[in-house]
């Protein structure tokens, strides 16, 4: 599997991770052997195999479209990392007045 | 409580008011002070809390009240199942400070089942790993040989259970992550069928594979305890409503005819000798009692591995994209002004261990442009293939006998650097997971090393009561079951 340092770092954008250098070389080292592993599949006859994404029987499950007690606002803002008791606050992403 | 006391031994003393629930939680926590030093299982013990729900079951008790089928039996969570109030840290940076403001389906039903809920153990950071080294907090070490490792991920919840601390603990099973823990701790773990027990309240790392379920000391309690686990949810789409049969009242009929298939794939290169010498030995056991051991073919089961590690990536960089540094889990800070792209990236890369990195890589790659047909998309072609292999083997017998493992305990630290090995570890019981049946590794004696082995037994979807029957018709010929550690 040939896996190059680009391609470490543009699954890492992707990914959203912020990666130091002597990650992305682990990683690079890694991810090529794991992925050399999986080429085995390619052994696999798969021609007119529909492809299983769960095993679940259940297929679309409904319910009556009822308001159900939630989690209130103090709870939800419990674990926020930063937050002024009515709302999740977060740094300011459009450019202009402060 | 003895340490070999099993949770059914237990509740009949307090059923009988030999015991009080106080007195039993007691002497759990005394038995978490004086050895978990050295295992390291227990995040967090609710000392106060635990002994407080106590006073309230055995207040319920001696009022004539009932009390629930756990009637005040301690019991140890996965800390990655939400128990409101308490943290939640799934063993990662990223959640260390995170506390559940609700509880989990199972939590639910344990409060009602009369369970006290004694502290959290540990795992692998998100579930992700087969050695509980993952965990960001601390190593956890296997009861049996303190440089071993206990297994994973629910490496504290098998370690607990065999050092005696609690008679009974839950995890999670997503690869193998109960089963394997069990085996080499010396306890019986079980993963039920997909959608058998709710999902809701399990913090999610690979959805179409993970499942909750019980860690005993022996089979009968494993039964008990799942009694009290599963049940429809409406709250998981996947749940499944269909009935729940009772367990524990038929555990001890044996199974007339009952057909064990043996898979020949499973013996070749890598299987320790010891571990094949046990199997061979549970197979004259079942013919023992009458039963028919047949070869069955499992073709695919060798692109297990191979399948799970596209799936599982692909679905955990997809369900652990939610930790974004906004609503919960860590944040990164910073003097200067961060774009909120920056922001994602810094919180991310700080929270996040090798592992979880690494698996949310690979599945980055998987399902990215120009790859996903090639990767995730064949896996889940091969992932059915592997399930109907299961399905015609199920044809022919009840149960598959395989090991859990291709060895006993290794070391802590031995694989640590090379993940694709770790990987390998789940070879017998990734299949499980792709298919979505249940299975259960039961206890089989000590290696020449003195680490425990464990043996796997599989059934077709929602054949519990069958499976665990056909366990307790082993355990019932053997007491390893019910040995213990010198700690």
């Amino acid at each position: 599997m040939n896996l190059s340092i680009d391609d470490v770092k543009k699954v890492a954008k992707l990914a959203r991770l912020r990666l130091s250098p002597e990650e992305e070389q682990e990683f690079l080292g890694q991810l090529g052997d794991i992925l050399g592993y999986i080429e085995m599949l390619n052994e696999v006859d798969t021609e007119n195999v529909e492809p299983m994404a769960h095993i679940a029987d259940v297929v679309n499950v409904f319910r009556s479209d009822e308001a159900q007690p939630s989690i209130d606002r103090e709870k939800t803002l419990l674990n926020a990392p930063k937050t002024d008791g009515t709302y999740f606050l977060v740094p300011q992403i459009l450019d202009g007045a402060e | 409580m003895s340490e070999q006391q099993t949770a059914q031994q237990l509740i009949s003393q307090l059923n009988n008011q030999e015991l009080s629930s106080r007195e039993l939680v007691q002497q759990c926590l005394d038995r978490i002070t004086s050895v978990d030093d050295s295992v390291k299982a227990f995040l967090e013990v609710n000392s106060e809390s635990a002994l407080q729900q106590a006073d309230a079951i055995d207040q319920k008790r001696s009022a004539g009240e009932s009390v629930g089928p756990l009637t005040g039996i301690p019991i140890a969570i996965k800390d990655n199942i939400c128990v409101e109030g308490w943290k939640t840290s799934c063993s990662s940076k990223m959640l260390e400070n995170f506390t559940s403001v609700y509880d989990a389906h199972v939590i639910e039903n344990l409060k009602s089942a009369g369970a006290v809920l004694i502290g959290r153990v540990n795992l692998d950071e998100f579930a992700m790993g087969s050695s509980c080294e993952n965990s960001a907090f601390q190593k956890t070490a296997n009861p049996w040989n303190t440089d071993c490792a206990p297994g994973g991920s629910s490496g504290g919840s098998a370690a607990a259970v065999a050092a005696g601390m609690v008679p009974l603990s839950i995890g999670s099973d997503t690869g193998g992550s109960i089963r394997q823990p069990a085996a080499f701790c010396g306890v019986v773990g079980m993963k039920p069928t997909y959608g058998r027990v709710s999902r809701y309240g399990l913090v999610a790392f690979a959805s179409s594979l993970d499942q909750i379920g019980p860690f005993a000391k022996n089979v009968s309690d494993a039964a008990l305890l799942l009694e009290s686990l599963w049940g429809h949810d409406r709250r998981d789409s996947t749940s499944v409503d269909i009935p729940a049969p009772s367990l524990v009242n038929q555990i001890d009929q044996p199974l007339a005819g009952l057909k064990v298939g043996i898979v020949s794939e499973h013996y070749s290169d890598g299987l320790d000798d010891e571990v094949h010498q046990a199997i061979q030995s549970a197979k004259e056991t079942y013919q023992a009692q009458g039963a028919e051991i047949h070869e069955v073919e499992l073709p695919h089961a060798k692109y297990g591995v191979a399948a799970y590690y596209i799936i599982a990536p692909s679905e955990a960089s997809s369900n652990l994209s939610r930790y974004d540094g906004i609503h919960y889990g860590h944040r990164a800070s910073s003097e200067e002004k961060m774009s909120l792209e920056d922001l994602y990236e810094r919180s991310r890369g700080e929270g996040f261990g090798p592992e979880v990195k690494r698996r949310i890589m690979l599945g980055a790659y998987a399902l990215s442009s120009g790859y996903y047909d090639a990767y995730y998309l064949k896996a889940l072609k091969v992932r059915r293939l592997i399930a109907e292999d299961y399905q015609k083997a199920f044809e022919k017998v009840d149960v598959i006998l395989s090991p859990t493992s291709p060895s006993p305990a290794f070391k802590l630290g031995e694989l640590v650097d090379d993940p694709l090995q770790m990987y390998l570890n789940d070879i017998y019981t990734i299949g499980a997971n792709l298919a979505g049946i249940p299975g259960i590794s039961i206890p089989a004696g000590l290696s020449s090393q003195g680490l425990p082995i464990g043996i796997q037994l599989l059934a077709p979807v929602y054949e519990e009561e069958k499976l665990l029957r056909a366990a307790r018709m082993y355990e019932k010929e053997h007491e390893h079951s019910l040995a213990v550690p010198s700690l």
